[in-house]
């Protein structure tokens, strides 16, 4: 079956819910022993992710640890999960992110906490689900089955407004899926048609190339969803609101892992399935990742309050990662795969620490702080090592990700003009740094103005625990990235040469054909190990 | 030691985990084995690089150059990027420089430090300082100076804004920090460019590649050419070619770094930091990191004439700017401030007119007189219970003796009085001014421009050390100015030994006696190649040269300067010497003075045209009208008219989401049902 004999990824995808099954059992009084469960459970999917990540075959591009079984037969709809070099550092960060959302809300999250332990565990289901699955109607399932554990963490632990953010996150997410759900339906008829075979299956559905007119709207269609979720401008408006409005683990989870959902899935399904349509949307997209990212940076500028600033410097920061995966090479495509790694370790930690003030504090707006350092010590060197890896120093994992995907962008050879893209993108380096260290400098220097900031706490154990993880891999990534860059080496050159390879045959589907067949997508041998010393 | 140059950034870092880790579990008492701690690591590192560079000095010379390649650090696709250090004759000069002024800072920082309450802190940033600038002088890539290039500017942020309860420390810090991002904006640019033609960023590939013309695939031809005329390509940008934008691009950086026109504007905020950090980080060793990329890169430079004219020319508009603006400052700091801006732009003018190894002479001088001068004046702040206004002192020279004499020392040597190290350094750049190869007219102008600045700092220089030094006291009340410490008059007088004796080891070919160019032999295989391509180009319009006119003249030249800067000092000496004459002039130059004063106003220019426009449009425009008004009203307005259509305007809830949703979802299933069965 694969290299453990295993069947891995189900216990991967499912073990949070044995978690959940033991949650339920409980009192509803008993957070304590509900607490442990949880943490208990994540520990133990991240144990399983370490474990995947251990045995990980970094040199091929080759799906691993598949599993395929059907689903509903007569539709062809799969059960079929599957790892490779895009998806495996995803799945670590969401293994990995969830044991640290649901340690720091052990305070935070005081009401209902069974409710919610149960949701942030069928989360992470749902999560490690949509980044495994093969099958397009099981990554719907998975995708949608987001939606809902979500929409209830925003709408009962947020914040005043919490009504308004999670409907709106709820309607954003759907109106695009929906138009997914239908791109969904079209493909495969469309395949059934050509072949005759009714399949879902990514690897079956790949075997065809649809005509580029009906790429146009399919890419749009699947884009619009991943879009969406990115968020790319100028369909982030959601994104503001849900974040101010959720809870801080909430937060952590959204930015960390659920934003990445959709440049994975452009990623995983838009761009191999429809080349055509990524050469010709090429400028357009570049462009509004650009947008996004200036137009993000200049709205967190002036923001008043914390999460609010995160969550627009976010816009800016997926801007970065679209700009790379769209520039189609080595450097671009792996620095925007390492950039959303590394987003989910910079925001996340931002997120929690913007957590940590509002706990001692109840507030999040600038304005009421100042002067932390001093009372603070330990959360100032904190704060300042995440703020200065979300700026992009040198020596700290955004740089890695940001510099590569600029390199990359800067000789996109499929786009004339990619240059000016770039050097606009890197006008983003310049207001990273304004935004974050004004407000850095705003919440942290300064005499101390407000009497309730005079005996606030330092970072408690707990807290500590929390962040540390986070500030390894932010140095990790920074000093040695080596080891992150091996696992997907292979993979993304794999798939930038699928990409060139079905955008050639795109242009030999004749007119008045839906699609074409074409030989079963070559993947590339697993090839000797790389020895760069 | 050949295959351990890379502990010689690495030692310091020692310093800041032990002082990071455990600084806190020390007290009052015990604190100073931190201090001790972090200084014996820049000793450390100083004596390693003395074996280095001694071991350095005994290989042949032109194969003087030690590589470690320590791991990779970034690879993907063909873009690969190692912790790589080299060491060769500049790098060289750079670590000396650094190490040595660095590790007396250091040692005088246990002195002035000794009573604040961040010392441990104060001392882990210092070293996490050394690590960044060892790094960025070791680097054997772009990527890994911009590396330490970055560092730097974190450390200095973070050592500006040290005093972390004022808030104008933490604004002179931030606005550090966001100024040279402006400029690195620049150097990233440049780096992607670099790395678009030549397909690397290692310095000693690039150079090769240049020195055979090798063929590359640059990434908008997609054909091989040579790289010269990849580089001699014209860009869009008014027709100038590909290498000329490179630099100037790599130039912004340099603006930004060290301090020149248009972006010169942090350092002198930057005093707001500590006096040691004023004199390691924004005079001696940081600032002077952008006159060291463009020796780096003296052979891109040496491509791109036009370029190399910008360079001397906001060099040396900087000299005289910043120079004009230093004799209206009162504050003791900010005067040598506006000096090191000045000076920085000496150094410019010197890269600009392709004298590199002048560049880096008065680099190295610089950073002796200059660090003298900046804990000399610390010395008198301390002495002085943190006063920093010249006006409120007078008459110190009897009671800080040490500090006295060894501050003289310095502002001779900068003011350019023979014998002392500026001199030699200074009067060599004035000189290669006025003999540049790009052009005679051009060459004049410079070297009278900057001889004017020249005649300034001779001015300012004397007119601090009398307002300081001599006259009647004006001090505050309950001032009892007092002599500070061996800790800190030691590295004073060290550096003034070094104030005295560094220069003599690059005599102009003027100077009459005692003829020693023992450090251009040294620099010649560094930026050989670079003039080589100057010469040639210049050969091109011959200049008709006569070595022995040439000669004469720069003896001439060189007895004016001489003059010129005694009557600074003349000048200086009547109206400040023991007077209050300068309050007269001030008066009736009221307006010009008030002008000076308050620096041309360029902050307020900045501020009302580039600071405030900028926030009020991202607020305004951007976020209330663009994000809040438009995208989400437009947002809002469907939600609200499907609700309105379903008829249940106050209860959106997920039932009517999901129904407006289904309707939704049959209307574009008609359209792209439509689309793909009939459009075929």
């Amino acid at each position: 079956m694969n290299q453990l004999n295993l069947p891995i990824l189900s216990l991967l995808i499912f073990s949070p819910l044995i978690g959940v099954l033991f949650i339920l059992f409980c009192g509803r009084k008993s957070h304590t022993m509900i607490r442990n469960i949880a943490m208990a459970s994540s520990l133990g999917t991240l144990v399983i992710s370490c474990v995947i990540l251990y045995t990980f075959k970094s040199h091929t591009s080759l799906m691993q640890f598949e599993e395929n079984v059907p689903w509903i037969a007569q539709w062809g709809v799969n059960y079929h999960l599957g790892l490779d070099g895009i998806s495996v550092l995803l799945v670590f960060l969401t293994a990995l992110l969830t044991p640290i959302c649901i340690l720091s809300s052990w305070n935070y999250i005081s009401k209902r906490v069974k409710e919610f332990h149960i949701f942030f565990l069928m989360l992470e289901t749902a999560m490690l689900g949509a980044f495994l699955a093969l099958d397009l109607v099981l990554f719907y399932v998975f995708w949608e089955a987001m939606l809902i554990p979500m929409y209830f963490i925003i709408g009962v632990w947020g914040g005043p407004r919490r009504i308004y953010a999670a409907i709106k996150f709820f309607l954003f997410t759907f109106v695009g899926s929906v138009f997914m759900l239908l791109a969904i339906m079209t493909l495969y008829f469309i395949h059934k048609d050509i072949t005759g075979v009714a399949s879902f299956d990514l690897m079956e559905i790949s075997k065809i190339i649809v005509a580029p007119h009906l790429q146009m709207w399919l890419f749009a269609a699947f884009g619009l969803a991943f879009a969406i979720k990115v968020p790319m401008f100028p369909f982030h408006t959601w994104l503001p609101d849900a974040h101010v409005e959720a809870p801080t683990p909430g937060s952590v989870i959204l930015a960390g892992v659920l934003l990445k959902m959709g440049t994975y899935g452009f990623m995983r399904f838009a761009m191999p399935l429809f080349p055509y349509a990524v050469m010709e949307y090429m400028p357009y997209i570049s462009a509004l990742a650009v947008i996004g990212i200036i137009y993000g940076a200049l709205v967190a500028m002036v923001q008043p309050d914390m999460k609010k600033l995160v969550a627009y410097s976010s816009v800016s920061h997926l801007g970065f990662v679209m700009l790379g995966l769209f520039a189609l090479n080595a450097q671009g495509v792996q620095g925007a795969l390492l950039q959303m790694i590394n987003h989910g370790f910079s925001t996340g930690a931002l997120f929690l620490i913007v957590g940590m003030l509002y706990e001692r504090r109840h507030t999040r707006m600038i304005a009421d702080y100042g002067g932390i350092a001093k009372v603070t010590p330990m959360l100032f060197v904190f704060f300042l090592v995440v703020t200065l890896s979300s700026i992009g120093l040198p020596g700290l994992n955004g740089f890695v990700g940001e510099v590569l995907i600029m390199v990359g962008a800067w000789s996109n050879q499929f786009m004339d003009r990619s240059i000016y893209f770039t050097i606009a993108a890197a006008t983003g380096v310049i207001l990273a740094a304004i935004y974050m260290l004004w407000m850095f400098q705003r919440v942290m220097y300064g005499p101390v103005k407000n009497e309730k900031n005079q005996n606030l706490e330092d970072l408690s154990p707990r807290e500590i625990a929390v962040l540390a993880p986070m500030i390894l891999f932010i140095v990790w990534i920074g000093v040695y990235s080596q080891p992150f860059m091996k696992t997907m080496e292979a993979s993304v050159r794999d798939f930038n040469v699928q990409i060139e390879a079905r955008f050639k045959a795109s242009l030999t589907v004749p007119k008045g054909v839906k699609a074409i067949v074409i030989s079963a997508p070559q993947q590339q041998l697993p090839a000797e190990e790389k020895v760069t010393e | 030691m050949k295959q351990y140059i890379w502990l010689i950034p690495l030692i310091p870092l020692l310093g800041v985990i032990f002082n990071g880790l455990f600084g806190r579990a020390f007290d009052k008492s015990t604190r100073s084995v931190g201090g001790l701690f972090a200084c014996g690591t820049v000793l450390a590192s100083f004596l390693m690089s003395l074996k280095a560079v001694v071991e350095l000095s005994q290989m042949p010379e032109g194969a003087r150059l030690i590589v470690n390649r320590v791991f990779p650090w970034i690879v993907a696709g063909n873009f690969e990027v190692w912790f790589s250090v080299a060491l060769d004759p500049l790098s060289a000069v750079m670590i000396l420089v650094v190490t040595g002024v660095g590790f007396l800072i250091h040692v005088y920082s246990l002195g002035y430090m000794s009573h604040d309450e961040g010392y441990t802190r104060f001392f882990a940033y210092l070293n996490l300082f050394m690590f960044s600038m060892l790094t960025l002088v070791l680097a054997d890539s772009f990527l890994l100076l911009f590396v330490g290039w970055e560092l730097v500017g974190l450390c200095s942020y973070l050592l500006i804004g040290f005093w972390l309860h004022k808030d104008s420390a933490a604004n002179a810090g931030k606005k550090a920090f966001i100024v040279n991002r402006v400029g690195d904006f620049g150097v990233l640019c440049a780096m992607f460019a670099i790395f678009g033609v030549f397909g690397t960023l290692d310095f000693q590939k690039i150079i090769a590649m240049v020195e055979h013309n090798a063929t590359v695939t640059p990434w908008f031809l997609g054909k091989a050419l040579p790289v010269l005329d990849v580089l001699h390509t014209a860009t869009p940008l008014f027709g100038i070619t590909l290498i000329t934008v490179i630099c100037l691009a790599l130039f912004l950086g340099a603006t930004g770094k060290s301090a020149q026109i248009p972006l010169y504007v942090w350092l002198p905020d930057a005093m707001e930091g500590p006096t040691p950090v004023s004199a390691l980080i924004h005079a001696a060793t940081m600032v002077t990191a952008g006159v060291y990329m463009v020796c780096r890169t003296s052979v891109l430079f040496a491509l791109a004439p036009q370029a190399l004219m910008v360079v001397a020319i906001v060099g040396c508009a900087t000299a005289i700017f910043s120079a004009t603006i230093g004799v209206a400052q009162y504050d003791i700091k900010r005067v040598l401030a506006y000096s090191t801006v000045s000076q920085l732009g000496f150094m410019f003018l010197a890269c600009g007119v392709g004298a590199y190894a002048v560049a880096v002479f008065h680099l190295a001088t610089h950073a002796f007189f200059k660090a003298l001068l900046f804990l000399g004046s610390g010395s008198v702040i301390h002495g002085m219970h943190e006063e920093q206004d010249m006006r409120h002192m007078g008459g110190l020279a009897g009671k800080m003796k040490i500090t006295f004499a060894t501050m003289l020392i310095g502002t001779l040597a900068i003011a350019g009085i023979p014998f002392f190290a500026g001199f030699f350094s200074k009067d060599e750049i004035l000189w290669k001014a006025f003999s540049t190869p790009l052009g005679e007219q051009f060459g004049r102008t410079l070297w009278m421009v900057g001889t004017a600045a020249a005649f300034l700092t001779a001015f300012y220089m004397f007119r601090l050390i009398y307002m300081t030094f001599s006259g009647k006291p004006r001090w505050h009340e309950h001032t009892h100015p007092h002599e500070s410490p061996l800790s800190m008059t030691g590295p004073l007088m060290i550096l003034a030994l070094f104030s005295i004796i560094g220069g003599w080891i690059g005599t102009p070919p003027a100077w009459p006696v005692w003829q020693n160019h023992s450090f251009y032999e040294w620099l010649h295989p560094m930026f050989s190649q670079a003039e080589h391509i100057l010469t040639t180009m210049s050969l091109a319009h011959p200049h008709h040269i006569d070595h022995h006119a040439a000669h004469a003249l720069e003896t001439q030249l060189m007895w004016g300067s001489v003059v010129v800067a005694l009557a600074g000092i003349a000048i200086a000496t009547v109206f400040y010497f023991r007077t209050n004459r300068h309050e007269a002039v001030r008066r009736i130059l009221a307006p010009v003075h008030f002008v000076l004063n308050r620096k041309y106003f360029v902050d307020e220019i900045y501020t009302w045209t580039i600071v405030e426009p900028g926030k009020w449009f991202s607020s305004l425009f951007l976020w209330k009208i663009a994000d809040a008004g438009i995208i989400d009203g437009f947002v809002n307005a469907l939600a609200g008219l499907t609700g309105a259509v379903g008829g249940v305007v106050r209860r959106i809830q997920t039932g009517v989401v999901l129904n407006y949703a289904l309707v939704f979802v049959l209307g574009v299933i008609a359209i792209l049902y439509f689309v793909v069965w009939s459009g075929v």
